[in-house]
């Protein structure tokens, strides 16, 4: 089962490889993972996708890292998730306007366009970036690259009512 | 503020630290720390091969309790080290590891004597430090002692580039520690402690199960005063043996796949397992889910990753042991001491009826229990104990009667062969007044041994009872029990004068083969003071470890014997 988890660490080299040599010795799957400075300076942001049964091990032993400093699992109701992707798909003349209009729906945009190809960038949940490669298969995919997720808890607080997630 | 090189920073840092030995072997990269090294006040103890050096440091962390140091050079030096560092990761010794690099430019071309320690030692150490400023070196110096020596012990690399310590820097006293994810846990949380003891009084067989966290946190008297007021057995692990008197009356012996049948069989039978400073580490616990059934658990450690680890407990406390423990006295009150007399009368019927047993005749060969016991009664259980790893580990941490905390060190995690020479000249040069006797196998010895040139040219008199049977003994064992004694591999033959050996690396050596010529070895042994002493025990290759619960297997079926009876003690509660 796929657990996402946010984690602050501080940004000194080789903290990226210290949490991944972790996880692999520990016998957890690493199924993505995104890191990048955080606002807080001096701090860098990992939103790590884990496969693992259950979770409560994997964030104890991250925690032994001296340079990780604060771990959050992400529940996926009360959190915004997304993936980035960019595809290259076929489309020779008498075909583009097809995947254009599949582009159309996933909001997703042509960032470059060959004789027979176009290259569409798209972001979003990671199930619609699913369903945006399945509809363009059939068309023939001829390179792909996915960001790994990132994620951030929601804004919810206490009592307040929920407010609906913006798509 | 005059300029110092990084290597006079190094060295004022670790006097800053309160450092007053290191044990290492110099080398290219390391060299510009050396030389200030020579006018310091800190000794440097020459090590023949720096795994030595490193279990050296060890043995002084485990007899005085302060932060063990060890300095090697870049490559080779530093790869040497990782043995000791996964060994004291494993067995939370708190222990400093200076290495030197390759200068920065150099980094990353293959250069000479060049390896990537920070990436090789990752795994093997609680953190580790490549300093690529000069001015940075007092705060990682500070940092690296800080985190090795407190919450969970543990082992801390510092990786120095030469062009580094050969660089100029003032020197700046080290600032506060700016850690922000490493804030460990000293006080366990005052309503689950109240927890622990509400399920302590209600208990009507308790045990307490104890570590080495005891030993690292200092707190056998809080353990004992725990004990007589909660009238609780206690079974200490192999890494706490003395922290609790063996000789006491609610003393059980050590659990586990060696363990006494009491101290096993009391967990088995146990309503409530109070386990302090412990890991549930699988030589105790056999098979986890046939481990202690019957009982509620209570878990105090200072690692909270190790709580839930192997075995969910009722009551967690994340807490240093010797904090947790004396929270749990006062939280205790003024509560009367339980009659727990039907439970220890079930416990005395054990131990009479399976005591750990030996025979030892006349004229028989030479067990190596019987070695054990002598010592111990010409020494009156006087000396700070060190082992190697496999059988005669096994037989010395059950038959010698340990009293006091910090006087017995081995290598129990990672199970170091070649641990003992090393570690009891560590233990020796930290603590000189002390009698230090070492007990190895034959086996252990040939790995390490070279190491008593460094105790005799160091004046560091150690004492070591190598128990010769000829062979691997453990493995020996299992291949009798498991293998259909198709002894592969496992025998060491008889090849080595170990007098000569030991006459040959400056030290006494003398040579015990029967019963009775065994006490005047002994005895001439201790009265030798100025030299290393070797004394060579011949003793039967036949002689198995029992009792013995085998890997992977339940604690309720101990084989007690070599006939492989299994007992299933079912039937002996009322």
């Amino acid at each position: 089962m796929n657990h996402t988890l946010s984690v602050l660490v501080e940004d000194k080299p080789g903290v990226l490889a210290r949490v991944s040599s972790l996880l692999a010795r520990r016998g957890f799957n690493i199924h993505s993972l995104a890191v990048g400075p955080s606002h807080e300076e001096g701090m860098s942001k990992m939103t790590i996708v884990v496969e693992a049964p259950e979770l409560e091990q994997v964030k104890k032993q991250l925690h032994k890292l001296i340079n990780v400093v604060k771990i959050t699992e992400l529940d996926p109701a009360l959190a915004i998730e997304r993936e980035i992707v960019m595809v290259r798909v076929n489309a020779p003349a008498g075909r583009r306007s097809d995947v254009l209009e599949i582009a159309a729906i996933f909001k997703a945009v042509a960032v470059d366009v060959g004789h027979n190809t176009i290259c569409f960038l798209v972001a979003g949940e990671p199930g619609k970036i699913n369903d945006l490669l399945e509809l363009v298969r059939p068309y023939g995919i001829v390179d792909l690259v996915k960001s790994g997720r990132v994620a951030l808890a929601r804004d919810v607080k206490g009592k307040q009512p929920r407010l609906r997630a913006v798509n | 503020m005059s300029t110092i090189s990084g290597a006079q920073a190094l060295i004022r840092a670790l006097e800053h630290e309160g450092v007053e030995v290191a044990f290492g072997v110099p080398g290219g990269a390391i060299l510009p720390a050396y030389d200030p090294l020579l006018d310091s006040p800190i000794r440097h103890v020459l090590a023949r091969h720096e795994q030595g050096a490193g279990h050296m440091a060890e043995g002084y962390a485990w007899a005085t309790g302060r932060v063990g140091v060890c300095i090697a050079t870049s490559g080779p030096g530093a790869t040497n080290l990782v043995t000791p560092l996964a060994d004291a990761l494993m067995d939370s010794v708190p222990i400093v590891a200076i290495t030197g690099q390759v200068p920065t430019s150099a980094v990353g071309n293959d250069a000479f004597q060049e390896a990537y320690t920070t990436g090789i030692t990752m795994p093997a150490t609680k953190h580790n430090y490549f300093v690529t400023n000069v001015a940075e070196i007092p705060d990682v110096v500070h940092e690296a002692f800080h985190i090795a020596g407190t919450g969970r012990p543990g082992p801390v690399l510092i990786d120095l580039p030469k062009d580094i310590l050969n660089a100029t820097t003032s020197w700046r006293a080290p600032t506060e520690l700016a850690l922000p994810g490493y804030k460990p846990t000293v006080e366990g949380h005052p309503l689950r402690v109240r927890e622990a003891i509400e399920m302590i009084a209600r208990a009507e067989r308790p045990v307490l199960y104890v570590g080495g966290g005891i030993v690292k946190a200092n707190a056998a008297e809080e353990l004992r005063r725990l004990a007589e007021l909660t009238a609780t057995p206690v079974t200490t692990t192999l890494m706490a043996r003395g922290v609790f008197p063996d000789s006491h009356p609610l003393a059980l012996g050590m659990p586990g796949m060696h363990g006494t049948y009491t101290a096993i069989t009391a967990i088995q039978k146990c309503d409530v397992l109070v386990s302090i400073g412990v890991r549930f580490d699988d030589r105790v616990t056999g098979n986890p889910a046939h481990f202690a059934p019957h009982a509620k658990v209570v878990h105090i450690d200072v690692d909270p990753a190790e709580i839930g680890k192997v075995r969910v407990p009722e009551v967690p406390i994340v807490g240093d042991a010797g904090a947790v423990m004396r929270q749990m006295i006062e939280a205790w009150g003024e509560r009367e001491t339980p009659d727990h007399s039907a439970w220890i009368d079930v416990i005395r019927a054990w131990q009479r009826d399976h005591p750990l047993r030996y025979e030892q005749t006349p004229d028989g060969p030479l067990k190596p229990q019987f070695v054990v016991e002598e010592l111990h009664r010409i020494t009156g259980g006087d000396a700070i104990l060190v082992a190697g790893v496999g059988q005669h580990q096994m037989w010395t941490s059950q038959f010698w009667g340990f009293e006091d905390p910090r006087r017995w060190i081995n290598s129990g995690g990672l199970g170091t062969m070649g641990f003992a020479v090393p570690a009891a000249i560590g233990a020796k040069a930290g603590k000189p007044d002390e009698l230090v006797y070492a007990i190895d196998g034959d086996g252990c010895f040939q790995m390490t041994s070279q190491e008593l040139i460094t105790a005799a040219t160091e004046h560091i008199p150690v004492k070591i009872g190598v128990m010769n049977n000829g062979v691997h003994g453990m493995v020996t064992q299992w291949q009798r029990l498991f293998y259909q004694r198709r002894f592969s591999g496992s025998q060491l033959g008889n090849a080595v004068d170990y007098v000569r050996l030991a006459e040959a690396m400056g030290c006494v050596g003398l040579k015990a083969e029967t019963p009775d010529e065994v006490a005047p070895a002994i005895e001439k042994s201790l009265a030798i003071d100025d030299r290393p002493v070797v004394v060579e025990f011949v003793v039967d290759p036949e002689e198995m470890v029992f009792p013995m619960v085998p890997a992977g297997g339940s604690n309720d079926e101990v084989i007690l014997g070599p006939s492989q009876t299994v007992i299933s003690p079912a039937s002996d509660l009322p």
